[in-house]
């Protein structure tokens, strides 16, 4: 199953480094990782998502918080949340294309922000799935660059993650 | 407050700390930092041959003391050096703190002459890793460094220094911190105590118990609670690899080693048990065999201090995350005020089925095939003449299988192999850090042909710093376990694994300054212990010739379950 770990650690050179290592070195995968600091700049917030049967996960969670950077993380996917992803698109609209590019686009609540005589740069923001679906409404070979940032995310509700 | 250069901050630190003895070796980028401690007189430096030396002795201080042990290597080959050492220690849980030099900051990332990224190498060996950024940092890291080796689940630090921290010219305010607070890092203190209550009930109601201890009991310093607790429930008690001497060896209630060569007695409690309480031990391949079969009526109550052990080859009915001492000493308490009866009856036909099962094997081993010498009955030799009390430092192959099955470790922290990582030339410099430290014991290497050239040029470092260890060299000129292996599943087509060209090792000890023993009949074996352990201040180097076609049984058959094993090259369970 897919799940949404999201990490807040020390803001220091090289933990970003050791949470990649960790998952190299012990087989895990990651579909997609995220990282920044914080309101406190002391701290990064970290967001990947991975996907494994729930030993898998339990182990991951527990070599996580072992880092010594790692100060808290939760497993979002295990409450109520909310994920988003941000993902800027280029693709071909000449002709009867343009139109229809843009209809989807109002569909899907992206926003054409950069336009040429052959091309839209369409950004769109939303679930993994959401902007999945898009790529597939785009036929592939229309579609010029596609950069995703990997999914964010944030509990629901009260729960906080933070110190 | 008082001004000291890097270099000067490195030596005061570690003398605050209280350190005796780093090991290592000098290079360019530790230039400033060997003249520092040249200056000082409270740490001793420890000169090497090799950096893999200086950190199997610093590894080997700690699995003696339970402190953490000093290396000092410099960049590039001096850090990559240490680094099979470092794995060592990390394989083991083994607390140990690396300072490796480093090229100078601006340098970093130029391709300097003799650098490397040792941060980003260490990385998956280490507990942590941390580099220097600035000289006034150095007391305060070097202070993280010895908190995060010793504490929790214990483990190597590296921390990098580039050389221009230490230079002898710039001069910082030196306090060394007396703790160390971090909010991201804060191990655990003490166990659940509904999850311990929990775990002594399933104890005391259990009619096929076994207690299972590992090195965990060993870092905590529970063996005496092990013991306690063992001896009030009449339970049978094995020792993994890592943990044996945490249970008295030659007691009645002692079963043995479980897994790929332990006891037969210890390999079938197990499996047929009905309740296991795994006490810091993290059940690895070597142990459970195949893990869809590991002990199917057994539940399993698994204390760890590292909540990834837990669960991780074999899911746990009852999961404690705790340090031993503190989970022990509270299970005790509960035991002790228990009302809970125990199924005495139960237990009486346990014990009747255990030793029944002691009486098919019971550590025999066959003496009528071969006219040579049996490692095993060197081992033996070895336990009787040494009283079982000495050190033993183990290389890594099958003496140190005939050493962990044939030795009887009466007390921790008295056997010192590398279970984990299984790094043959571990044990000479071991022994070595062990002689250096408790220099009234008797320390002995047990180690093979092979295994011993891999650090064989230690014995310099014995001759300059006089540590008379008792090397015991059991020779069967060949790779013995790879060579059995070969026999068993390769029908014998013994692939580089024979030793051509050995030297002669009494002459080699000799021409370092030290004495060699050669033993090659069995009317020799105990006079000659005898004879190199009346040498107490010289470093004696016995030569032991034994069979070369012996093979290390029990051994578990492959895919199968804890209870499957060869008994001998014939016989099978």
């Amino acid at each position: 199953m897919r799940h949404i770990i999201s990490v807040l650690m020390e803001n220091e050179a090289g933990a970003l480094s050791r949470v990649v290592g960790l998952f190299a070195q012990r087989n895990y995968n990651i579909e997609s990782l995220t990282v920044a600091p914080t309101e406190d700049e002391t701290l990064s917030r970290l967001t990947l998502t991975t996907i494994g049967n729930d030993r898998v996960i339990e182990q991951i969670t527990k070599h996580l918080n072992k880092l010594i950077e790692v100060v808290k993380l939760v497993d979002l996917t295990e409450g109520d949340h909310i994920e988003r992803e941000l993902m800027l698109i280029k693709v071909k609209a000449q002709g009867n294309q343009r139109a229809e590019i843009v209809r989807n686009v109002e569909i899907f609540r992206g926003q054409i922000v950069d336009v040429s005589a052959s091309f839209y740069t369409v950004q769109l923001t939303g679930s993994s799935d959401k902007l999945d679906a898009f790529i597939e409404v785009i036929e592939s070979v229309n579609i010029l660059e596609v950069v995703r940032t990997g999914v964010s995310g944030i509990s629901r509700g009260e729960k906080v993650l933070s110190l | 407050m008082e001004l000291l250069s890097g270099a000067d901050m490195v030596a005061r630190s570690l003398a605050d700390e209280g350190v005796e003895y780093i090991y290592g070796y000098p290079g360019g980028a530790l230039l400033h930092i060997y003249d520092a401690l040249f200056q000082q007189e409270k740490i001793e430096h420890i000169l090497v041959r090799h950096e893999q030396a200086a950190t199997h002795m610093a590894d080997a201080y700690a699995r003696a003391t339970g402190k953490p042990g000093v290396v000092l290597v410099t960049s590039g080959p001096g850090a990559t050096n240490a680094v099979t050492g470092i794995a060592t220690a990390y394989m083991d849980s083994i607390p140990m703190v690396v300072i490796s030099g480093q090229v100078m900051s601006h340098l970093i990332g130029e391709d300097a002459f003799q650098e490397c990224d040792m941060v980003g190498i260490t990385r998956p060996v280490v507990k942590h890793n941390m580099s220097v950024k600035s000289p006034e940092e150095i007391p305060h890291i070097l202070k993280k460094a010895f908190y995060i080796a010793s504490s929790g689940r214990p483990g190597p630090v590296v921390v990098d220094i580039p050389k221009d921290m230490t230079t002898p010219t710039e001069r910082y305010e030196y306090s060394y911190p007396k703790s160390i607070k971090m909010r991201s890092y804060n191990p655990v203190t003490r166990g659940h105590s509904g999850q311990i209550k929990k775990a002594v009930e399933l104890l005391l109601k259990a009619k096929r118990p076994v207690i299972l201890a590992g090195g965990g009991v060993i870092h905590a310093n529970a063996s005496e609670q092990l013991t306690e607790l063992a001896r009030i429930l009449k339970y049978p008690v094995v020792n993994t690899l890592m943990g044996l001497g945490t249970y008295p060896g030659t007691d009645k209630q002692f079963l043995g080693m479980p897994g790929m060569h332990g006891s037969v007695e210890a390999n079938l409690a197990m499996h047929h048990s009905d309740l296991i309480l795994n006490l810091g031990s993290r059940l690895d391949d070597r142990i459970t065999n195949a893990t869809e079969k590991f002990c199917p009526t057994a539940k399993l109550i698994h204390v760890d201090i590292d909540p990834s052990s837990i669960s991780k080859i074999i899911a746990a009915d009852v999961p404690i995350v705790g340090p031993l001492d503190a989970v022990l000493n509270e299970m005790l308490k509960l035991v002790k005020a228990s009302s809970i009866e125990l199924d005495e009856e139960a237990h009486e036909s346990w014990w009747q089925q255990i030793d029944e099962w002691r009486g098919r094997h019971g550590g025999r081993y066959r003496t009528d095939d071969s006219e040579l010498m049996k490692p095993q009955q060197v081992v033996e030799a070895l336990c009787r003449i040494t009283k079982g009390d000495a050190y033993i430092c183990s290389d890594v192959g099958q003496h140190q299988m005939f050493a962990a099955q044939y030795y009887k470790f009466n007390k921790p922290r008295r056997w010192l192999n590398s279970g984990g990582l299984g790094t043959m030339g571990f044990g000479l410099p071991a022994a070595m850090g062990v002689k250096l430290n408790f220099p009234d014991e008797e320390v002995v290497c047990i180690t093979g042909e092979g295994s011993i050239q891999m650090n064989i040029q230690e014995l310099s470092t014995c001759a300059q710093y006089n540590l008379p260890v008792k090397i015991l060299c059991l020779n069967n000129q060949s790779l013995g376990m790879v060579r059995q292996w070969q026999d068993l599943n390769y029908e014998s087509r013994h692939s580089s694994s024979y030793m051509e060209s050995l030297p002669d090792f009494k002459k080699l000890a000799e021409s370092y300054g030290h004495v060699g023993i050669e033993i090659k009949r069995l009317e020799d074996l105990e006079s000659g212990l005898k004879e190199a352990f009346a040498m107490k201040d010289r470093l004696v180097f016995i030569n032991v010739h034994v069979d070369p076609f012996e093979h290390v049984y029990p051994m578990q058959v492959p895919k199968a379950s804890m209870r499957d094993m060869w008994l001998s090259k014939t016989e099978r369970t």
